[in-house]
C-alpha cells in the first residue's frame, strides 16, 4: 500500500469504517512508517479531544415547548373557533338573532356539504383501516396473537375461531419468514392474519373469503405505506409493509407462487 | 387533514431527536438563536414530509432537514434586500451558553483547553465543520454522514481528514504546552 494512499485511509481506520482487509494492510504500514504513526496519534488526539470538550449542548427547554406549540394540532383549533363563534353569536344583541342563525344554517349547510364532498369510497375506507390496523399492530405490541414460525401452528390456531380456513404457507426460504398469526376485525369481519417479516419489516397479510378483486394485484401507497390487493381462490388478500414497494411486489410472487404450489 | 396516528408517531420517533437537532444547528450556524430558529423550522418541515418518511433512522433523516434548512435559510439571508450580506464571521462569534444561564444547575463551566477545541471547530471551514460535527458529537455512521450531507463515503472520509488536520493545526501550540 503506498504512503499517500494510507493516509487517505487514516480517518476510516481511525472511525472503524475499514473492511478487514484494509485495516490489516493499514496496520501492517503503520509499523513501518513513523510519518503516518505521528498523523495517526495526531489525528487521535483530535478526535478525543472533541470528544471531551463538552461541545454539545442540550436544546434549551423553551425550545422544546415552542416547537410543540408550533405543531398542528387540528383539533384544538377546531375548538377555538367554535368557541370565538358562540362568543360572537352570544356577545350580539337579540335583534341579530336571526342574522346569527342564517349564517348558522349557511355554516352548517357548508359543513355538511364538505362532509358529504369527503365521504370516502368504500375502498378507501377500508384501505385506511388497513393502514390503522397495520400501524396499531406495530404500536401496540399486539403484532400476533399466536406466535410461531411454523404454519403447522399457526394455521391451526385459527380453527374454531373464523368461519374459513386462510392458506398458511411458508416463506422463510424466500427472505419472508412467517413469525405469527392474529385474529382482527376488518370491513365488519374476523380476518386472519399472517405477519411475515423482511428484514425488520413487518409485513401483515389479511385474508377473507370472497373475491372482490382481480387476480392481478393491485397496489397503492398511503402514508408511506405501500399496500396490495388481490383475490384468489375465493379469498381476498390485503399485503401491507413499510418494506418498500419493490420488496412488496416480491413478497406477493414469492406468495402466489407458493398458494398455486 | 392532520391524523392523530401520525402525530403520535412523530412525536415518538422524531420528538426526542431534539438536542440532537439542536446541536448540528448550533455547529452550523455558530449562533445559538439561529440554531433555535433553524431547530424550529426544520421540525416544521419534518412534520411536514412525515408520511413520506419510511426509514428507520429517522435522527439521519432529521438531521438531513437541519441542514438543508440551514442551508436555505443562509441563502435567504444572502438574498436580503437591504444589501447586508450574510457574513459568517459577522455571526460567528455569538454561540454563547446565555440560554442556561436560567439553569444554574446546567451551567456550563469550559476549562482553558476546553475553550480552545470549542474555538478551534467554530473557526473551522463550514464543509469539514459539518463532518466533524455529525461524526465526533453525532457519533453517526460514514454511511449516515454521506446520506445526510449528500457526499460519496469516500469524500466523508477525506473531508473528516482534512477538517481533523486542520482543527490539530489549530490545536498545536495548545498541544505543546501541555
Amino acid at each position: 500500500m503506498d504512503h499517500k494512499f494510507v493516509l487517505e485511509l487514516l480517518p476510516g481506520y481511525l472511525d472503524q469504517e475499514l473492511g478487514l482487509s484494509e485495516a490489516l494492510e493499514f496496520e501492517r504500514h503503520l509499523d513501518g512508517c513513523e510519518q503516518c504513526r505521528q498523523a495517526y496519534a495526531q489525528h487521535r488526539e483530535v478526535s478525543a479531544q472533541l470528544r471531551q470538550a463538552a461541545l454539545r449542548v442540550d436544546a434549551p427547554q423553551a425550545l422544546a415547548q415552542r416547537i410543540e406549540a408550533a405543531l398542528p394540532s387540528p383539533r384544538v383549533s377546531r375548538e377555538k373557533l367554535g368557541e370565538r363563534f358562540r362568543r360572537w353569536l352570544g356577545s350580539r344583541s337579540l335583534s341579530w338573532a336571526p342574522v346569527g342563525a342564517t349564517l348558522a344554517s349557511v355554516v352548517a349547510l357548508s359543513v355538511s356539504m364538505s362532509l358529504y364532498l369527503a365521504v370516502p369510497s368504500p375502498d378507501q375506507r377500508l384501505t385506511q383501516q388497513l393502514v390503522d390496523d397495520h400501524i396499531r399492530s406495530l404500536q401496540s405490541d399486539h403484532l400476533f396473537d399466536v406466535v410461531s414460525t411454523d404454519k403447522h401452528t399457526v394455521k391451526p390456531w385459527f380453527n374454531g375461531k373464523l368461519d374459513f380456513a386462510p392458506p398458511v404457507v411458508d416463506l422463510a426460504q424466500q427472505g419472508y419468514p412467517l413469525v405469527g398469526g392474529r385474529l382482527d376485525f376488518v370491513n365488519q369481519r374476523p380476518v386472519a392474519v399472517m405477519v411475515y417479516r423482511y428484514k425488520l419489516h413487518p409485513i401483515n397479510l389479511y385474508v377473507w373469503p370472497g373475491n372482490d378483486a382481480g387476480a392481478k394485484p393491485q397496489v397503492l401507497e398511503q402514508r408511506g405505506y405501500h399496500l396490495a390487493h388481490w383475490s384468489a381462490a375465493g379469498m381476498n388478500y390485503w399485503a401491507i409493509t413499510d418494506a418498500g414497494a419493490g420488496e412488496l411486489d416480491a413478497f406477493i410472487s414469492d406468495l402466489r407462487a407458493q398458494l398455486a404450489a | 387533514m392532520a391524523d392523530p396516528t401520525i402525530e403520535r408517531r412523530f412525536k415518538t420517533l422524531v420528538l426526542p431527536h431534539l438536542n440532537s437537532a439542536f446541536n448540528v444547528a448550533r455547529w452550523l450556524t455558530r449562533n445559538d438563536q439561529d440554531a433555535q430558529d433553524v431547530a424550529q423550522e426544520a421540525y416544521l418541515r419534518a412534520f411536514k414530509f412525515f408520511p413520506s418518511f419510511r426509514g428507520e433512522n429517522a435522527r439521519a433523516w432529521l438531521l438531513s432537514i437541519v441542514r438543508n434548512t440551514f442551508y436555505t435559510w443562509g441563502q435567504e439571508r444572502r438574498q436580503q434586500p437591504s444589501g447586508t450580506v450574510f457574513d459568517e464571521e459577522m455571526h460567528s462569534l455569538e454561540m454563547s451558553d446565555a440560554h442556561q444561564d436560567d439553569n444554574p444547575e446546567a451551567m456550563l463551566i469550559r476549562s482553558e483547553s476546553q475553550e480552545q477545541v470549542h474555538r478551534a471547530l467554530r473557526g473551522l471551514r463550514l464543509e469539514y465543520r459539518e463532518v466533524v460535527v455529525l461524526r465526533e458529537l453525532e457519533e453517526l455512521s460514514y454511511k449516515e454522514i454521506a446520506a445526510i450531507v449528500g457526499i460519496p463515503i469516500g469524500t466523508v472520509m477525506s473531508r473528516l481528514g482534512r477538517g481533523r488536520q486542520q482543527l490539530a493545526a489549530l490545536l498545536a501550540p495548545m498541544n505543546q504546552e501541555k
